[in-house]
């Protein structure tokens, strides 16, 4: 049966709600009984209305679920996407835990639209060649879900799990780089955890963009102009606590780093 | 104790006999349970000099157990290393035999063109100043050891599992790029498999490079001009079939070397 108004506007006000108070929550299919994946996107649509209706700015976009091994482990084969918000971005390299339930930090690829890219149809070509800038990107992942168990439905819901984000101080044109084979070294306190290249975002960041442009015209929408989008996870989320600094060095990109406190 | 000298001798003779028949053999270590990292060592050069004898040429090394994940696996803190004979090596563009091989899996890895030797102590910046050209290079590692039940003497005194080695024709200037943020896409026919920086290499390739010139020294052995050294794999090894095509891709201008299995 498909969602009621009011029941959609109950999920988002319960994950909302779960987020304001830094509470967990068990996976809607718990609580609220299973969601289609359009109901998610559609109750993600009402949390990104009620942000913007409390004075938030809409920035950007996110993709999630875009590595083989997350693919696989949720037994999908198309990646979810998500609303970022000028709180998400940082205005310094300092995440601060008592905001947040149990983040999770993963290095990206994030790029700054020089034009408007709308679909469908669009390929990666198409899609770089929309690109301003590329730069070094954390992103801060804080499921409102207890333990980070959910259905895709569930996640999408959430708005992809978006907490927090920074990216470098430094834009790179994205001319003449091949955003596949460049090179991430994610540091977790002076310790290599582990490293990756650019391929391991649905085998090319350029793809992801593309999908996302995709994506958002199935809804109507378009990636604009100056918005930012972070690409998608290069590497398995490190789990932080404070104390912790964790840093992302990219070939060509330089780097950038999180202190969490 | 160190193991006696014929003792060496017929362990070489052994895995030279696998090899050549393609026929594996059972752990060195489940009859030599006591079998030192040294001894095998011996054992690697003995069968090593056995080779040279009938003509092969040393043209490079190669370094293994360079990822923590392999070290963990073999519960070892330290590399290992191979020889690279001329025999091993398969000109881009030209098949490698499985016919030729045990049970073969590929890896990625950057290879040091060096075109002076290596003084030791040697010092990462030795290793740069050394190398002529740093290229995209495929490992084919292969296992005389039955179903690759290897502990480390085992595989050290195999020749660290040498195989085939495919080294890209062109490369780039050390100079030219940061060795450890390099990426690297690993594809089978077109499917990626994994991805990897070069810090995946003992937190940088040419620090394994640098391990491997004083870890030599031990022996009376020199890393030479000319000489082209397999730093380690970026990323794990897979079982190649046939028909299969492999390639790895890097960043930074490097380009990319393939290998097709018949």
């Amino acid at each position: 049966m498909p969602l009621s108004r009011d029941e959609l506007e109950a999920i988002a006000e319960h994950l909302l709600t779960a987020e304001a108070e830094r509470r967990e929550v068990p996976s809607l299919a718990k609580t609220h009984g299973e969601l289609t994946l359009d109901e998610g996107y559609q109750v993600q649509d009402e949390i990104i209305a009620r942000k913007l209706e409390a004075g938030d700015r809409l920035i950007g976009w996110k993709l999630g679920l875009t590595s083989r091994e997350k693919q696989k482990a949720m037994g999908v084969f198309e990646p979810v996407y998500g609303a970022l918000f000028a709180s998400t971005l940082l205005p310094e390299c300092e995440v601060k835990t008592g905001e947040l339930i149990h983040p999770r930090v993963e290095p990206e690829i994030a790029v700054v639209m020089g034009e408007d890219l709308e679909g469908p149809d669009v390929t990666p070509a198409r899609a770089l060649a929309a690109v301003r800038w590329v730069l070094p990107a954390l992103e801060v992942i804080d499921s409102r879900y207890q333990d980070f168990k959910f259905t895709l439905p569930d996640v999408v819901a959430d708005n992809t799990s978006t907490a927090r984000a920074v990216t470098g101080a430094r834009p790179v044109p994205a001319e003449g780089l091949d955003l596949a084979t460049v090179g991430v070294v994610f540091v977790k306190n002076g310790e290599i955890i582990t490293t990756a290249a650019g391929a391991a975002v649905l085998g090319d960041p350029a793809i992801a963009l593309a999908r996302l442009a995709n994506h958002l015209s199935r809804r109507g929408q378009k990636l604009k102009a100056g918005q930012l989008v972070f690409t998608g996870a290069l590497t398995a989320a490190a789990f932080v606590a404070p104390g912790d600094v964790v840093e992302a060095r990219f070939a060509s990109l330089g780097s950038v780093s999180l202190r969490v406190v | 104790m160190a193991l006696a000298s014929d003792r060496i001798a017929a362990y070489a003779a052994e895995l030279d006999k696998a090899e050549r028949t393609r026929a594996p053999i059972g752990p060195l270590t489940e009859r030599e349970p006591d079998l030192s990292a040294d001894d095998a060592y011996r054992i690697q050069l003995a069968w090593m000099a056995m080779r040279r004898e009938r003509g092969e040429r040393v043209v490079g090394k190669k370094i293994g157990l360079t990822s923590h994940a392999m070290q963990a696996m073999l519960g070892v803190f330290e590399p290992d290393y191979g020889h690279v004979l001329d025999t091993m090596v398969v000109p881009p563009g030209e098949p490698v035999r499985l016919s030729e091989l045990l049970q073969p899996k590929v890896e990625g890895e950057l290879a040091f063109i060096l075109d002076r030797d290596l003084p030791t102590p040697c010092t990462v910046l030795d290793v740069l100043q050394a190398t002529r050209l740093v290229v995209p290079a495929l490992e084919i590692v292969d296992s005389r050891i039955a179903d690759w039940k290897i502990k480390l003497p085992d595989t050290v005194a195999d020749n660290a599992s040498s195989g085939r080695v495919v080294l890209a024709e062109r490369g780039v200037r050390p100079d030219q790029l940061d060795l450890t943020l390099v990426g690297m896409v690993f594809e089978r026919n077109g499917e990626m498999l994994s991805s990897g920086a070069g810090a995946a290499v003992l937190g940088n390739p040419a620090a394994a490079v640098a391990w491997l010139a004083n870890k030599l020294a031990q022996f009376d052995i020199q890393l030479k001009a000319g000489e082209a050294i397999l730093s380690g794999a970026v990323t794990a090894a897979v079982e190649a079939r046939p028909g299969d095509l492999f390639t790895a891709r890097f960043g930074c201008g490097l380009g990319s070397v393939s290998a097709r299995f018949e």
